[in-house]
């Protein structure tokens, strides 16, 4: 167990950051997520200020759908990455990062510029489960009524799981097909029992709890971004290669303009993904060398257990950063090559 | 609870020492395996390199992290267990008999002495854990 944001969470369970990693890509994996921040945006501008200050087009959310986007700063850069819901016209749900969740509380309240919006912090009101994997689907729909392939990804029903009020939300952070469902608190520890139930916990193919370990080796083999390791408020969304998350022909957002202009100057610096081509491990800061000169750190660096190589993402020189770049990782004072990839590295069979 | 072979030496460092002839051969033990985690790299020194005691000979690591190895004993490597480049895992299925780490010839062989028992070495794991 380890401290996470404040939170006492299992890095592992006994099955092992690899088992956990692999069962989740072939059958199903469930991680109690519960530590995520949950901030309610009501009101008839609800729309109007979270597009303000978030970097995604809010207007084209439909009832029921979820959009990935960012809370930006004015210079462009990332307060946290998050999911914005729209339950309806006037309710806005935001499901943002643990660590983070005072600070983007005390943001979003501070930029309340007279908005007919009501806005509350209702993290402790909920638990969150993820189900993840290949199986999700046939596993959770034991637990509810909710037709669950009429739930398109990216998006959401208010239903039930074993009977208790559930958002049964289409969403994830292991890039494989899955739930993340939203219950009361309480409910927490009936629901993770009930999942793990119906999912066969205790069989070759069923169902692994997962910890921090396994979350951390899907998400980046998925190449998906870390707050704090590859998006930071040092680095801009268009540098971190989420332009797809920046609307920037919408209305005005903070830090529109110097996207903007970053995108018409040109970047100075770009986020990779790489592989580890000689023996070695690039892990989270080691230097990355180009002709023996530093040019940037690992921002995150791990095995991938699926894969079954070693991989991480780093921000380089934008002269270096193309797919083939080969570069050398400083692993604890010994160079090991390395070679710039297309991301994601895995993505899900449809 | 972790296994502790009768027969071997073991340092505070959770490594074992299995004495052969003027020989230590030398790995990590059950405890330290478990601690760790899935075992995905080893990194051992080559032939030929001399180490003192507990000096650091290579490291150990899991997903999350790197842990140093020291050697028990002082002397010279004649052997390093390659198979470990492929199959770091044997670390964790057999840490005393497929995951032997290095061969050592012992420049000091009494070193041995002042390392614990497998008595005291189980003694000593209770007490960390606590």
């Amino acid at each position: 167990m380890v401290d996470f944001g404040g939170w006492d969470m299992p890095v592992q369970y006994p099955a092992g950051t690899i088992e956990e990693h692999l069962r989740t890509r072939t059958h199903a994996g469930l991680f109690d997520v519960s530590h995520m921040g949950e901030i309610d945006v009501r009101g008839s501008d609800a729309i109007a200020f979270v597009n303000r200050l978030t970097s995604n087009d809010v207007t084209k959310l439909i009832d029921g759908q979820a959009q990935y986007s960012a809370l930006t700063t004015p210079e462009g850069t990332v307060i946290d990455d998050l999911l914005v819901y729209r339950f309806s016209e006037d309710h806005l749900f935001l499901v943002v990062n643990a660590g983070t969740t005072d600070k983007d509380w005390d943001w979003i309240k501070s930029h309340h510029a007279g908005e007919s919006v009501e806005l509350k912090n209702v993290s402790p009101d909920y638990c969150q489960l993820a189900l993840q994997g290949p199986d999700a689907v046939s596993i959770l729909q034991k637990l509810t009524d909710t037709p669950l392939s009429d739930v398109k990804y990216y998006h959401f029903s208010k239903g039930a799981v074993d009977n208790v009020d559930a958002i049964i939300s289409r969403t994830g952070y292991t890039g494989e097909d899955g739930f993340e469902v939203y219950a009361a608190a309480a409910e927490g520890e009936r629901l993770w029992k009930k999942i793990l139930e119906a999912g066969n916990y205790g069989s070759d193919d069923g169902v692994l709890p997962a910890g921090l370990g396994a979350r951390n080796t899907l998400r980046l083999e998925a190449g998906m971004a870390l707050y704090g390791h590859e998006i930071t408020e040092a680095t801009t969304l268009l540098e971190a290669s989420l332009g797809w998350i920046c609307k920037l022909d919408k209305p005005d957002f903070i830090g529109r303009d110097v996207l903007v202009h970053q995108k018409e100057t040109g970047l100075t610096r770009k986020l990779v993904g790489f592989e580890v081509t000689e023996r070695g491990i690039a892990r989270d800061d080691y230097d990355v060398m180009i002709n023996d000169q530093p040019v940037g750190k690992v921002t995150s660096g791990s095995p991938a257990p699926f894969l079954k190589k070693n991989i991480g993402f780093a921000y380089l020189p934008i002269e270096f950063a193309n797919v083939g770049q080969e570069i050398k990782i400083d692993v604890r004072g010994r160079l090991t090559g390395a070679q710039v990839i297309k991301t994601p590295f895995y993505k899900r069979q449809k | 609870m972790a296994n502790v072979p009768e027969d071997l030496h073991y340092s505070k460092d959770h490594e074992w020492v299995r004495v052969d002839g003027g020989e230590a051969v030398i790995g990590i033990t059950d405890y330290a395996q478990n601690s760790l985690g899935d075992v995905v790299y080893v990194e051992l020194p080559k032939t030929g390199e001399e180490f003192a005691a507990h000096q650091s000979f290579g490291s150990v690591e899991s997903v999350k992290a790197v842990s140093e190895v020291f050697t028990p004993v002082a002397g010279e490597i004649t052997k390093i267990n390659e198979s470990l480049a492929e199959e770091p895992e044997k670390v964790n299925a057999d840490p005393y008999g497929d995951g032997w780490m290095i061969r050592v010839r012992m420049s000091r062989p009494e070193d041995v002495d002042s390392l614990l028992t497998a008595a005291e070495y189980e003694d000593f794991t209770k007490a960390e854990t606590e």
